[in-house]
């Protein structure tokens, strides 16, 4: 079988990432101190891990609705109301997801017609591009500056607006980079959008994970709700990652073509995640806080010790990423993380594998102890003395 | 300061500096507070958490209840005193309820816990009972599980 015509042309295109060849390395090495992969280093609270037990020991195993349960539905518009000001109609306007990755596929999809241009600002997840594509949309990659702590500005997505513009993704607060953009930052924005048809996805997953200032939404702006398809998830607030729980919000037309998708997709999200969101839901805020308050003092332990050891970083406000500058290395940021890896037996993620802008960068994830985020500064310490001949 | 003390008192082998940083506060600020609360002995000492069943097999934990006739001057204080001060007693509380005091003791055979009731406990003036109950299992301390489960096998992936 000629597995090339069977595929479908566009997988085909989509190139591998080339981390993959870093990540064999990874594998086959033992006592590495990963500050590498991007979930939270805390198990999902167990209250809320007993109410998905209890869910299975009543027998609720089997399906929900195709939006989800009502009940999760709910709790999730109070949540979203309670925490950030947003008010959806959990009947019409939400829709349950796996994860909130399957949001931002669903709403590319259901938004998308084939050469429609989506700008994917940069350095982000990886995921926006390839769905792009598999969406038969064309991602336009818009190249965020460390100078403006990898905000978007309104004159860089002024510049990249084309008549062919129809979706722009708002990777905020930002996977690799940690950077927020606050309510006036997103004022200037809306003030570029309003008046266009262009929609935003905007992929508010580390929502929770802002320090200082709470999120805001650029669903909350004034104009933008009509536009926006909010995604959220469990994931990260709640260390929820392997129970695949997500959620879209946007106005009823754009839920009920993504719940559609969805139905026909994957029917419904797992129910004994649900479960187990509704508990996170209605007790989980105080979890929230801690885990938290625990990422923000490792925070300000990683940044004053990267700029200290001459790795000049900004002071992410989101996420729990730390994006530092490495070119004073003379290394790519490639080479950086093999040579940190297999000298010092600390992971950190090469800055090239998050697109356009990227590149002399590395993301360090602060979701570790802060045992193994002293040993891995001890260790850099050694590895920059070393790069400098010292 | 509060939350130094909590860092501390979950991870004392932490670098000040990373302590620091974890409380909101500067290195020189957090070695200060560290050195007051030692010298009003608000901390109290550092010690680690050991499993000694993974080491010797003969060794118990007895909780002993005891029952005690408070002194008209002192109340529980003086007695208490001259019971805490065996180097057998671990950990020793006041308590409300049935019983007046609880003692913990560790890391002693079966057989010198039978001989510090009867020998040195009992005997002493104004203990009117006890009742020894004895540990079968440590699941959990200050926080620690005992046993952890090992760590899953899982392959790297890219998030």
């Amino acid at each position: 079988m000629n597995y090339d015509s069977v595929l479908n042309e566009k997988i085909q295109n989509i190139k591998p990432s080339g981390i993959r060849k870093f990540f064999d390395i990874l594998d086959e090495m033992t006592d590495v101190i990963s500050l590498g992969i991007g979930e939270p280093d805390f198990v999902t609270p167990w209250h809320i891990r007993h109410a998905g037990i209890c869910s299975l020991e009543q027998g609720r195993t089997k399906y929900t609705s195709n939006a989800g349960m009502l009940q999760l539905r709910r709790e999730i518009a109070a949540y979203l109301e309670r925490r950030f000001g947003l008010r959806y109609d959990y009947a019409g306007e939400l829709l349950v997801t796996v994860g909130g990755s399957e949001a931002i596929d669903l709403a590319l999809r259901v938004l998308l017609d084939p050469g429609d241009e989506v700008i994917v600002p940069t350095p982000s997840f990886v995921c926006y591009g390839p769905l792009t594509e598999m969406a038969g949309g064309i991602p336009k990659y818009l190249e965020l500056k460390a100078a403006n702590e990898f905000r978007l500005t309104p004159a860089e997505l002024k510049a990249a607006i084309t008549p062919q513009t129809k979706v722009l993704v708002l990777p905020f607060p930002c996977n690799p980079t940690g950077g927020t953009m606050d309510r006036q930052d997103l004022e200037a924005i809306a003030a570029v959008l309003r008046g266009t048809d262009i929609m935003v996805v905007s992929d508010e997953i580390y929502a929770e994970l802002t320090y200082g200032r709470r999120h805001v939404s650029l669903a909350n702006i004034p104009d933008m709700r009509e536009r926006t398809v909010v995604v959220g998830g469990f994931s990260k607030s709640h260390a929820m990652t392997g129970w695949r729980m997500g959620y879209a919000c946007a106005p009823k037309p754009i839920i009920a073509a993504m719940t559609k998708l969805h139905q026909f997709g994957i029917m419904s999200a797992p129910t004994t995640s649900q479960y187990a969101a509704v508990e996170a839901m209605r007790s989980g805020d105080e979890d929230i806080e801690r885990m938290r308050g625990e990422y923000d003092g490792r925070r300000r332990y990683l940044v004053e010790n990267l700029n200290r050891l001459g790795l000049y970083c900004f002071k992410p406000k989101g996420a729990f990423y730390v994006f530092p500058d490495i070119r004073s290395t003379g290394l790519t940021s490639d080479e950086f993380c093999e040579r940190f890896l297999i000298e010092e037996k600390v992971a950190v993620i090469p800055g090239s594998a998050f697109g356009p802008g990227g590149e002399g960068f590395v993301r360090a994830c602060y979701a570790a102890s802060m045992r193994d985020i002293a040993e891995a500064v001890a260790r850099l310490e050694h590895f920059v003395a070393v790069l400098s001949g010292n | 300061m509060e939350k130094l003390l909590e860092l501390l008192e979950r991870d004392c082998t932490m670098p000040v500096s990373a302590l620091a940083a974890a409380a909101g506060v500067s290195a020189d600020e957090a070695k200060a507070a560290i050195k007051q609360y030692e010298d009003n002995h608000t901390i109290l000492g550092y010690q680690a958490i050991v499993d000694w069943d993974s080491i010797h097999k003969d060794t118990v934990t007895a909780l002993i209840e005891v029952n005690v006739t408070p002194q008209s001057k002192d109340g529980f204080d003086r007695i208490a005193e001259r019971i805490y001060q065996y180097d057998e007693v671990e950990s020793m509380y006041l308590m409300s309820g049935s019983f007046d005091l609880t003692i913990i003791i560790s890391g002693c055979t079966l057989r010198q816990v039978a001989q510090f009731v009867a020998e040195r406990l009992a005997p002493i003036q104004g203990v009117t009972g006890t009742s020894t109950h004895f540990i079968l299992k440590k699941y959990k301390e200050k926080h620690l599980v005992f046993q952890p489960q090992a760590p899953e096998e899982r392959e790297y992936i890219f998030v």
